[in-house]
């Protein structure tokens, strides 16, 4: 199902690039985040971003810790780790290389 | 997150699904706070319950987690059915405990390389052929000379290594008081070296302390004796003890892990070879011949030259024997050299035990199989009962795969919990069947170390055993039709015919256990109960030493002084005590014939010691305080045959022919009843009798002393050993240069020559139970899930108006024709295995009748015990309430 403001696969990139700027968000925020940074354009579908965050939690490339908050509600916070910001490097140089040649295909086309 | 951490998750599923679930949670909550709808929220987030499982199977191992969940499941499974699983597991734990007991007595014995470099390079020198008694066998005593002379040819090509047969020896630290038995070992020098063997204290022998005969008192301890003798105490360098007349010194203590080369013995004291009296003598073969094969260097030209090196040696040696004919020389002389792979060293318990060991290693393994057939047979009953489980299972999904690991782990299950008994019972058995191989005061000195190779046994076993009966059930569980299962079963008749093919097994094996059981408690009976020609009741046996011959008078002094004490019976004295182990043989002539060739056997006695053996004067008269040695001599009944034609031997005189030549004439005045020498196993041999107290032969008038004796005391009290301490101390009141270095009685001197008799009957007849019982339980459970299975059909013939006795046959038939075929099939395999063990069993004919009915009725008796209860209930169905039922 290709929704158009799907992401498409670029989840991890975004989520680790949003970690990378602002530490220790918990998943809502995170999906938020994406929805503000993007002026709306793009939606992080809700229920792929917890299985998202625990498989890059299992990579290593974010780490998670549960917090009480002021109202007493537990929550759990992600932040980046050393691996995670080496994989960000990595996921970005890829959808640059990507996306320049979608654009050379557009151009030409 | 961690491997660890997944692996952790495995094992707190729950914890890992509230805590995704809490997480989900609070987005909801979050979610709230700004404002938006609970049930739109819900919506966009999807099925918690599919986002949980997606996330819980990112955060743990999958597999792992399954295995787990199976774990939980097989554990339910088992606790469901106690009664039933608990006697599974005792019965799976009974095979597999004997089982791997008996690895670890046969890898102790027989298996296990010596702790030394290269124990692969290491050979035992034998020589092959008949024995002056005609048995047929390897002999591995070689005479010292002719070592050297094997040494010198083998240099460069091998190192050969001299090693005594380990003794007890009397060692004495301090006064002669303290006198103490150590088990010694003569060993060339460079054995330690050859070995690669280090001290853990001063030095180990060295080649230049084994040069010269009588030169080098010098003593290496093993590590073990000095632990238990001296608590490691390491002033024990430079310490010195007396043994025989020599003195010698402590220079070093062995590694931790040496216990010498013989298995079954662990040795306390090393000294060179040069120290031994019969070092310098060629007629003497008092010590084995290790040989250390260079690498790459070929067995066969190495053997043929030390053959004939030996032979060589054999040859010029027989130059001196007289009184022999050329064929017998001949025959002498035939008997090639052979080399025997003594990686795991050379010792007389590996030969006596070896067959009895295998045997009964056999029988554990059947016992266990049985066992396996037991719970192969339960595993399939529940099978069956799971069936529409199973195919439940396939129709919302499961694969086959996750099916059979679901089946084996229940099987694992099972398989580990007996094999954790098991281990238990082998730790605590192992130990006691070496402890009853126990000769008195030779018990077997067996290493039994519980180390990788036992406990790598024991976990292959498990395994094996946990597929041996787990598999078929698992496949066949797997391979479930759901369309069929669901619907009402699958053909019954298959499950059955796997059963009952596994009831015809087990009985095979029953069977065969039964049989060779038999054999092993008949042989026993049949030893114990051959009359030995004397009466062992109430006898202590002295064995008593000084350290130079004794004049004759102290010996009659001390004879006199024991005769005098209260509790005792009567006394006699003896150059030793029948069946303790020492034997004596030389030919005789008669009339000045050449000797016939066979043997006969001498022990010197005093007058009284008939009387005090109980054995009985046929003929003539017993010796008189004046008789003396060279003269007269008692001979027993197998004596007057062999050389007297069966006639009244008394009057008649005989030469005894020593090996050298030299002829001792002796006249017969007394015909006594026969007594076992040497070893109950044997026939009664010729033996003859002559005084203890001997004239010298150089100086006719002069009596000769004696160094050592046995006195024969008969006591009154039913228990002997209760005087032994008495007895020991007036030995020495009546005479101080006497001492008494050892107490046995004649019974257990007795005992000791069944003692591997004993062991094996003991042994086989518990298993011979277990296996009947186990059977019996197996044949029961058969039976009792085919009556359940069929008592449909049963209550429609019993409608019909079948009668009791035709529902009875009809449901025992197939199984009883199972038992009668699987009693066949073990008594084929009986006969066909019976040979390997008839050199374990005496006077026993395997094919006696009575040997074959035993087992045959025990099972027969077992059987139908076993069918009752099933029958019963089979005959007691109420059609009426079945029908009804269904």
């Amino acid at each position: 199902m290709n929704k158009p403001d799907s992401l498409q696969g670029s989840i991890d990139l975004l989520v680790l690039k949003i970690l990378s700027r602002r530490p220790r968000l918990h998943g809502y925020a995170i999906m938020l985040a994406i929805q503000e940074m993007s002026e709306e354009v793009l939606r992080a579908e809700e229920g792929s971003l917890y299985p998202a965050l625990h498989r890059m939690e299992e990579a290593g490339w974010v780490h998670a810790e549960w917090i009480t908050k002021e109202n007493g509600r537990r929550a759990r916070l992600y932040q980046l780790t050393a691996a995670g910001r080496k994989q960000l490097v990595t996921e970005e140089s890829r959808w640059q290389a990507v996306t320049a040649a979608v654009n050379r295909v557009l151009r030409m086309a | 997150m961690s491997l660890g951490s997944r692996i952790a998750n495995v094992f707190r599923p729950d914890r890992l699904s509230r805590e995704i679930d809490e997480e989900l949670q609070s987005h909801l909550a979050e979610a709230a706070e700004q404002g938006r709808d609970a049930a739109e929220a819900r919506r966009a987030l999807g099925s918690t319950v599919r986002l949980r499982e997606e996330s819980r199977d990112l955060r743990l191992i999958v597999w792992l987690d399954s295995l787990r969940a199976d774990a939980v499941f097989g554990w339910r499974q088992l606790m469901k059915n106690k009664l039933v699983s608990a006697a599974a597991i005792l019965s799976l734990a009974l095979g597999i405990g004997a089982s791997t007991s008996a690895f670890r007595l046969i890898d102790a014995l027989l298996l296990r390389p010596l702790p030394v470099i290269h124990p692969e390079q290491l050979y035992e020198l034998g020589r092959t052929g008949t024995d002056p008694e005609g048995m047929v066998g390897t002999f591995d005593g070689w005479a010292y000379p002719d070592f050297q002379r094997m040494r010198a040819a083998a240099k460069g090509e091998a190192e050969l290594i001299a090693i005594s047969y380990s003794e007890q020896a009397d060692v004495t630290y301090g006064s002669d008081e303290d006198m103490e038995r150590a088990y010694l070992q003569y060993v060339s020098g460079w054995m330690f070296s050859s070995f690669g063997v280090r001290p853990t204290l001063g030095r180990l022998l060295t080649e230049s302390d084994d040069l010269k005969p009588h030169a080098h008192p010098y003593a290496a301890l093993s590590y073990d004796y000095w632990k238990h003798r001296f608590g490691e105490d390491p002033k024990v360098i430079g310490r010195t003890f007396h043994m025989g007349n020599d003195l010698y010194e402590i220079v070093g203590v062995g590694p931790k892990r040496f216990t010498g080369t013989e298995p079954g013995t662990i040795i306390d004291i090393f000294v060179p070879t040069m120290m031994h009296p019969g070092v310098v003598r060629s007629d003497w073969t008092w010590m084995r011949t290790l040989a250390r094969v260079n690498p790459g260097v070929p067995l066969a030209p190495l053997r043929a030259k030390l053959d004939a090196t030996s032979r060589a040696f054999e040859k010029d040696r027989a130059k001196g024997f007289r009184g022999m004919t050329q064929k017998e020389i001949d025959e002498y002389l035939n008997h090639p050299l052979v080399f025997e792979p003594a990686a795991s060293g050379a010792s007389d318990m590996q030969s006596d035990y070896r067959t009895s060991l295998a045997a009964l290693g056999v029988l554990v393994a059947l016992v266990l199989l049985i066992a396996c057939a037991n719970v192969a047979n339960l595993m399939a009953a529940q099978a069956a009962a799971r069936a529409r489980e199973m195919a439940l299972r396939v129709s919302i999904g499961a694969g086959r795969r996750r099916l059979v690991q679901l089946v084996l782990i229940e099987s694992a299950w099972l398989a580990f919990l007996a094999a954790a008994l098991g281990g238990l019972f082998a730790w605590w058995s192992a130990p006691l069947v070496v402890g009853m191989i126990n000769p008195p005061d030779d018990p077997a000195r067996l290493v039994l170390p519980a180390d990788w190779r036992v406990v790598g046994f024991g976990l292959a076993l498990t395994a094996g055993v946990m597929l041996l009966f787990g598999l078929a059930p698992a496949l066949r569980a797997s391979a479930v039709q759901p369309v069929s299962a669901l619907k009402g079963g699958q053909d019954p008749h298959s499950r059955r015919r796997l059963m009952h093919a596994l009831i015809a097994v087990q009985t095979a094996f029953c069977f065969l256990v039964l049989f060779g059981a038999g054999l092993f408690v008949a042989t026993f009976q049949r030893l114990s109960n051959r009359p030995t020609g004397f009466s062992a009741d109430r006898l202590l046996t002295l064995d008593t030493v000084a350290r130079r011959p004794q004049p004759q008078v102290y010996w009659n002094q001390t004879l006199q002084h024991l005769r005098e004490l209260p509790g005792v019976e009567s006394v006699a004295l003896a150059s030793s005590t029948l069946m303790g182990g020492w034997s004596w043989n030389n030919s005789v002539s008669v009339g000045g014939a050449p000797p016939n060739g066979a043997l006969s056997y001498f022990m010197s006695v005093s007058p009284g010691w008939l009387e005090t053996m109980k054995i009985p004067l046929i003929a003539g008269r017993d010796f008189r305080p004046t008789d003396t040695y060279p003269g007269m001599a008692l001979v027993n009944q197998t004596f007057a045959k062999e050389y007297f034609k069966g006639e009244n031997p008394v009057g008649k005189s005989f030469d005894m022919v020593f090996d050298s030549g030299k002829k001792v004439h002796l006249e017969v005045v007394g015909l006594v009843g026969d007594a076992c020498y040497r070893d109950v196993h044997e026939p009664m041999l010729p033996q003859a009798y002559y005084p203890f107290q001997s004239v010298n032969t150089v100086n006719a008038l002069a009596l000769k002393g004696e160094e050592q004796g046995t006195f024969i005391v008969r006591t009154a009290s039913a228990n002997p050993l209760a005087m032994a301490s008495t007895l020991r101390r007036e030995v020495r009141r009546a005479w101080p240069e006497f001492r008494v270095s050892n107490i046995r009685t004649q019974l257990e001197i007795d005992q000791s020559h069944t003692v591997r008799e004993r062991l094996l009957a003991r042994l086989a007849f518990f298993f011979g139970i277990v296996a009947l019982l186990l059977a019996g339980v197996g044949l029961y459970g058969v039976l009792d899930y085919s009556v359940l299975q069929r008592r449909r059909e049963v209550a429609i013939r019993m409608a019909l108006g079948a009668r009791a006795g035709h529902i009875a046959r009809r449901v025992t038939a197939s199984i009883f024709s199972m038992v009668i075929a699987g009693a066949l099939a073990g008594l084929a395999l009986g006969f066909a295995s019976v040979r390997y063990i008839e050199s374990l069993l005496y006077q026993v004919r395997p094919t006696d009748p009575r040997m074959l009915a035993l087992p045959a009725l025990t099972i027969v008796a077992a059987a139908l015990l076993a069918a009752l209860p099933p029958v019963i209930r089979a005959i007691r169905i109420d059609p009426a309430v079945i029908l009804r039922a269904e």
